[in-house]
Formats: C-alpha cells, sequence, structure tokens
C-alpha cells in the first residue's frame, strides 16, 4: 500500500494527502491499494506541487495497524512522529498534547 | 574582533532584501522550486525531513555576546527553542518556517551575521583553529587570513557554480586542532627561518564516501600570496574538476585522479600568471585585517594561581574541569575554556536559548566579549583570567554546560542524521546518547584518557567518523539501522583515515561493541600515557577484530 506525502511550502511541515486535502498527521492518510489509485495519488501530488501548495512529493509504504495508517520505513515513521531523541517536539508532542 | 565594514553592511543588506524578494516570490507562487531550490541553498536553507533548516554562518567560528544572544533569540521566537552548532562551526535551526527566514536574516544582519555560502557549490565558511589568537603554540593568529578568504571569496564570481562544494581550514599552530588535512585546501600558518609568516597548503583533503587525507603541495608560501595561489588551485579545480558525477567532483578526486605531481604542476603554472598581478596582498592590508583580530588587552592577574588553587580544593568538580577543560594560555594569568556541549546522555552540539543567553552573559562579564564554536561542536571562551575560572565554572553549572569531558569518550561529534536529516540513512543522536550514558563515570572517562569518537549517520560524513578514533557510520540494511566501526582514524596533524573492522553492529548492540574495543585497549596499553590512537598505530586491527568477533568464528 502506498500514501501521498510531502512538506508544506510555507513551513516545510511534513504533511499527508488525506480526504482531499494536506492533513498534518498521517493516520488518516489515502491509501492506494493498486498502481490505479497510485497514479492518481501521484497526479494529486503533481498538482499540488505545480500549485505551489507542497514541495518535495513523495509516495510512500504504509501499512494499517489497529485502523491507522502507519509508514513502513524508519524515515517515514520519523518523519511522521518527530525526533526520536525529542518526544517533546514534532507530531508526537502536538498529539500528546 | 572582524566588524563589518560599510561595504560588508550594504553588501549583506542588499542579500537579504533580494533573498527576501525570493521567498516571497515563492511563496505567492511566482516562481517554482525548481528555480527557487538553488536560491534558497545559496542562503543556506535546506529542507529536511520535519522542516525547513538554516545553517547560519559564523566565521572561522568567532562569536561575541550579542551575536550569540541573538542566535538564543532566534531560537526562541522563530524556532523551538534550541540550536544546533556543527562540525562547521556553524549553527542550524531545525525548525525555520520558510516565511519567517526573511525576518530571521533582518535580525541576523543587525549583529553582522548571515547564511551566505553556508551551502552549495561555492567556497564554504572558512574554519580555523577555535583556540586562534589564544593559544600558547601558535605562529600567528589564523583568522586574519581566513577573514580575507571570506570577502575573496563572497560571491565570487568565478567560484560560485564549482564542481562541488569546496571548504577551506586554517591554523596558526603545529598542533592542529583544525583539521586541516580533510579539507579541499587546507592552510597551516608558520614562520619560515627569517621569522616570515606564510603557509604550508595542503590540497585534496576530505571525508564523505571517498575519504582522503590532504597532500601538502607547498612547504612555504609568503603571506602576500595567499589568494593568488588559492585563486590557481581553484582555477585548476574549477577547470579539470568532474562536473559528469557528483560523486566524483569533489578536488580530492582530481588530485587523486590526476598526481600530486602534476596537479602541482598546473597550480604552480597557473600561479606563474598571478603571483605579481592585482591579488597580490598588500601588506598594510594584511596588517589592517589583523588589527582587527588585535587580542583583548590582557591586564595582569597574578591572583590566579593561587585562587585556582584554592579553588580546588575546596571543589573536586571544579578541579576536574580544570583538568579536563581548561588549556593554557599564551599569557600565563589567563586560560582558554571549552564549554563542553554533550552534557552526558544530551544531544552533543545542540543548545537552548536560555543556555546561549547565559553563556553570553558569561562571555561578557568574564572573557572579553570572545567566544568561539569549535569544529568539535564545542562552545570556547578563548581568554578568561585564570582568577575568574571558578566564577565562570560555577555560572556554567548553573546552566548545566559544566560537563568536565572535553577530549574524552563522551565528547562525542555526532552529525544530526536520521532524526531531523533527509540525507541520513541511520540514527546518529541516539547512539551518541547511549555511548555517552554507558561511560557516565567521569573517573571511567579520565582513566581511558584522550579518545576521539565520531559518528555519521550516512557516508556523507558529516560526523567526520573516518577520522575519528573510534569512528561509527550508520547505514540502513535490509530496513534496519546498521552501525559500521572504523579504528584508527585522527584529525590532527597526523591524520589518517580509519580503517573498517569488520561487520557492522545493529543499534542494541553497537554500545557493547564499543566498550570492548575500549576495554581490549585498556588492557593492552603500554601505560595511561598511551592513548587510544597511539596504542592502536602501534598494535594494529588484530585484537580488537579478536575482541570482536573472535567468539562469532569459533560459532561458525
Amino acid at each position: 500500500m502506498k500514501i501521498l506525502t510531502a512538506n508544506r511550502l510555507s513551513d516545510g511541515i511534513a504533511v499527508w494527502y488525506a480526504d482531499g486535502g494536506w492533513a498534518e498527521t498521517v493516520g488518516q492518510a489515502d491509501l492506494a491499494h493498486d498502481k490505479a489509485a497510485e497514479d492518481r495519488l501521484e497526479a494529486i501530488g503533481a498538482k499540488a506541487s505545480a500549485n505551489n501548495e507542497v514541495v518535495d512529493v513523495n509516495l510512500i509504504d504504509a501499512e494499517v495497524v489497529d485502523g491507522v495508517v502507519e509508514p513502513v520505513r524508519l524515515r517515514e515513521k520519523i518523519r511522521a512522529a518527530g525526533p526520536t531523541i525529542r518526544s517533546d517536539l514534532g507530531k508526537q508532542a502536538e498529539r500528546a498534547a | 574582533m572582524y566588524r563589518y565594514d560599510e561595504f560588508d553592511h550594504d553588501f549583506v543588506q542588499a542579500r537579504v532584501a533580494e533573498f527576501s524578494d525570493q521567498v516571497q516570490r515563492r511563496l505567492s507562487g511566482e516562481i517554482s522550486e525548481d528555480q527557487f531550490r538553488p536560491l534558497r541553498l545559496m542562503n543556506g536553507v535546506y529542507l529536511q525531513l520535519h522542516a525547513y533548516m538554516l545553517r547560519i554562518a559564523v566565521p572561522y567560528g568567532t562569536l561575541n555576546s550579542r551575536q550569540l544572544r541573538m542566535l538564543g533569540h532566534i531560537a526562541r521566537k522563530y524556532d523551538k527553542g534550541y540550536g544546533h552548532f556543527t562540525t562547521r562551526q556553524n549553527i542550524q535551526f531545525n525548525w525555520p518556517a520558510l516565511s519567517d527566514i526573511p525576518a530571521i536574516l533582518a535580525d541576523l544582519a543587525s549583529v553582522e551575521m548571515h547564511a551566505i555560502q553556508t551551502s552549495g557549490n561555492c567556497i564554504r565558511n572558512v574554519t580555523a583553529d577555535h583556540f586562534a589568537g589564544a593559544a600558547a603554540d601558535e605562529a600567528a593568529d589564523p583568522r586574519p587570513y581566513a577573514e580575507i578568504l571570506r570577502q575573496w571569496s563572497s560571491v565570487h564570481p568565478e567560484f560560485s557554480f564549482l564542481p562541488r562544494k569546496f571548504k577551506i581550514a586554517v591554523t596558526g599552530a603545529e598542533r592542529d586542532r583544525a583539521a586541516i588535512q580533510t579539507h579541499d585546501i587546507g592552510l597551516h600558518l608558520k614562520k619560515n627561518a627569517a621569522g616570515e609568516l606564510g603557509f604550508a597548503v595542503y590540497i585534496g583533503g576530505g571525508q564523505g564516501r571517498t575519504p582522503m587525507v590532504a597532500r601538502k603541495i607547498r612547504d612555504f608560501l609568503p603571506e602576500a600570496d595567499l589568494l593568488s595561489y588559492c585563486t590557481a588551485i581553484l582555477r585548476v579545480y574549477n577547470l579539470y574538476g568532474r562536473r559528469d558525477n557528483k560523486y566524483k567532483a569533489r578536488i580530492k578526486i582530481l588530485v587523486h585522479e590526476t598526481g600530486v605531481d602534476e596537479i602541482t604542476r598546473q597550480v604552480e603554472a597557473e600561479w606563474q600568471e598571478l603571483k605579481d598581478a592585482e591579488l597580490k596582498l598588500p601588506d598594510a592590508d594584511i596588517r589592517a585585517i589583523e588589527a582587527y583580530f588585535a587580542p583583548p588587552a590582557l591586564a595582569e592577574r597574578p591572583e590566579g594561581d593561587e585562587a585556582v588553587k584554592l579553588a580546588r580544593l575546596d571543589s573536586k568538580g571544579f578541579s576536574q574541569w580544570l583538568d579536563q577543560n581548561v588549556v593554557t594560555h599564551r599569557h600565563p594569568d589567563y586560560a582558554a575554556v571549552t564549554i563542553s556541549l554533550k552534557g552526558i546522555g544530551d544531544v552533543p552540539g545542540d543548545a537552548s536559548d536560555s543556555q546561549m543567553e547565559a553563556v553570553a552573559d558569561i562571555a561578557e562579564k568574564y572573557a572579553f566579549d570572545e567566544l568561539r564554536v569549535s569544529h568539535e561542536q564545542n562552545l570556547i571562551l578563548p581568554h578568561v583570567a585564570r582568577a575568574d575560572l571558578k566564577a565562570v565554572y560555577d555560572a556554567l553549572v548553573e546552566i548545566g554546560l559544566a560537563t568536565a569531558n572535553s577530549n574524552l569518550i563522551s565528547d562525542i561529534i555526532s552529525c544530526p542524521g536520521l532524526d531531523y536529516c533527509a540525507l541520513a540513512t541511520a540514527r546518529s543522536i541516539p547512539i551518541a546518547q547511549e555511548i555517552s550514558q554507558r561511560f557516565a563515570s567521569l573517573e571511567r572517562q579520565r582513566e581511558i584518557g584522550e579518545l576521539k569518537l565520531k559518528i555519521s549517520g550516512c557516508i556523507n560524513a558529516c560526523g567526520h567518523h573516518h577520522v575519528g578514533h573510534i569512528g561509527i557510520l550508520g547505514v540502513e540494511k535490509k530496513g534496519s539501522e546498521l552501525y559500521q566501526v572504523t579504528l584508527g582514524g585522527s584529525a590532527d596533524e597526523n591524520t589518517s583515515v580509519g580503517e573498517i573492522i569488520g561487520r557492522g553492529f545493529s543499534s542494541e548492540e553497537i554500545t557493547d561493541a564499543i566498550e570492548t574495543i575500549v576495554d581490549t585497549y585498556l588492557g593492552l596499553r603500554l601505560g595511561p600515557q598511551e592513548i587510544f590512537i597511539d596504542a592502536y598505530r602501534r598494535v594494529g586491527p588484530a585484537p580488537f577484530k579478536e575482541a570482536l568477533y573472535a567468539g562469532e568464528a569459533k560459532a561458525a
């Protein structure tokens, strides 16, 4: 499965495409289960990039754990949570708060 | 320290205005990311995992209190309350919004700072010995020459689009604390038999995926010829350096592929065309720049000896800090102090906004308003009266920056790694923290003695692992982090590249492996005076391999 991720142009914050917009957390990201869905996400990413909403758009591997979308690779897990050495920073801190 | 003249002011202000306009045009969609990326990189703005990152230049690592206070202010106002001091003597902020960067640059310009040429394929921030101007062992302060190089290289039209980035380091002492042999150009300022100043010139050092020790191409270059000779080197590189493959584009590859004799011939031939022309530095100009770096007037403070003696008796902590973090100054009543940014379990090189402000206060009160950033990711107070050392120590204790571990195993260089960096393949900070905690006992660290441990989270080697006595390189293997160990590297006047000792270790195994290496060293050294690197050079890798892997061979 794949999801679409990028960084928001104005502040660089990591975002994921979910439900017609760019969410600041990964949990509800739109999942692509097949090539056609991946192509659809990629087209959305290319358009958002061209519209200057986001930069560095990528399709990444994801899985669903307990009903929540999670990235597969460590790099993407860290993007989705924040630095592992500072649990007071990044998405993980916002979740805790 | 150097103060901007009118030209510098106008130049930096013009760049702030120009880049602010570029940011506005990017945010409004007038220019695309492809158009904007090279512009933002020329101004130190990267995009990392979580956000943008802004790298700010600290020329030759020299700061005053006002500047450090401004960095604290930026950390608090625009970032998340901290900054990261880097191995290039710079500082990075990890969370700035692009829309705030024009305001940050305007704030920086108000204290004569900027982010120009902290990225891109140009001549980067020139680095220097962090004890410059204070060290007892230097021929002369290298910073005036670093400043001359800064002025010459700033938006140099011929050298703004080199095949790859280009780094220059200068030391003024025999004992190299600026790692000059790991730089594209390394300059060793010294005096010849006639007492004249000049440079031994090294080229082609570097780390990354192809580590190489620089080669000396000239034993003595008169100071007046600094710019013409560097221009000759850069011209040869700019002409022949590879542009077809970014991994082979640094000057080290050109030196290696061309051969040092041939490239020396090319540089010298180019230099013959340049040496007597307008790049020759007039003596008056060198002396004028030198005057900016005139040391503070150091009054006699002979009461220091007695004060230090008494304070030692009074405080074991002070005594240990004095032994480890305080070095001899050229003036006997003074000392140079290393403020460790490597507290046990802390993130190497990170300092909070309030720590930056408090250190600025200390520097203002006790250190003639002078500070340095070391390439080992610590802060330095270069001139402190010995009589004031206890007061400085007490003030550092209050802000948690009095860890007495300079040059010990927990004084670890670490890149940001996969916790922040978009290029990283593994985390480096948590490994540094775990090793630091494992060796937390200062007594044990002192028993081990000088040991430079350096960690990089990818092959680009920002954490200088190749030249660590013990180096750790984090890679990704089958989806997991794997840590490769190199031994025998060194970044001083006897620079060497470490050798890979064997198979890598998982994140769970790596700290044990480091402990095994350290214990092996303790078991074979000739005595406490034989530090790790000397013992390794004497015995080679075999005993360490045996200790790390022998069990495996038997099991197999």
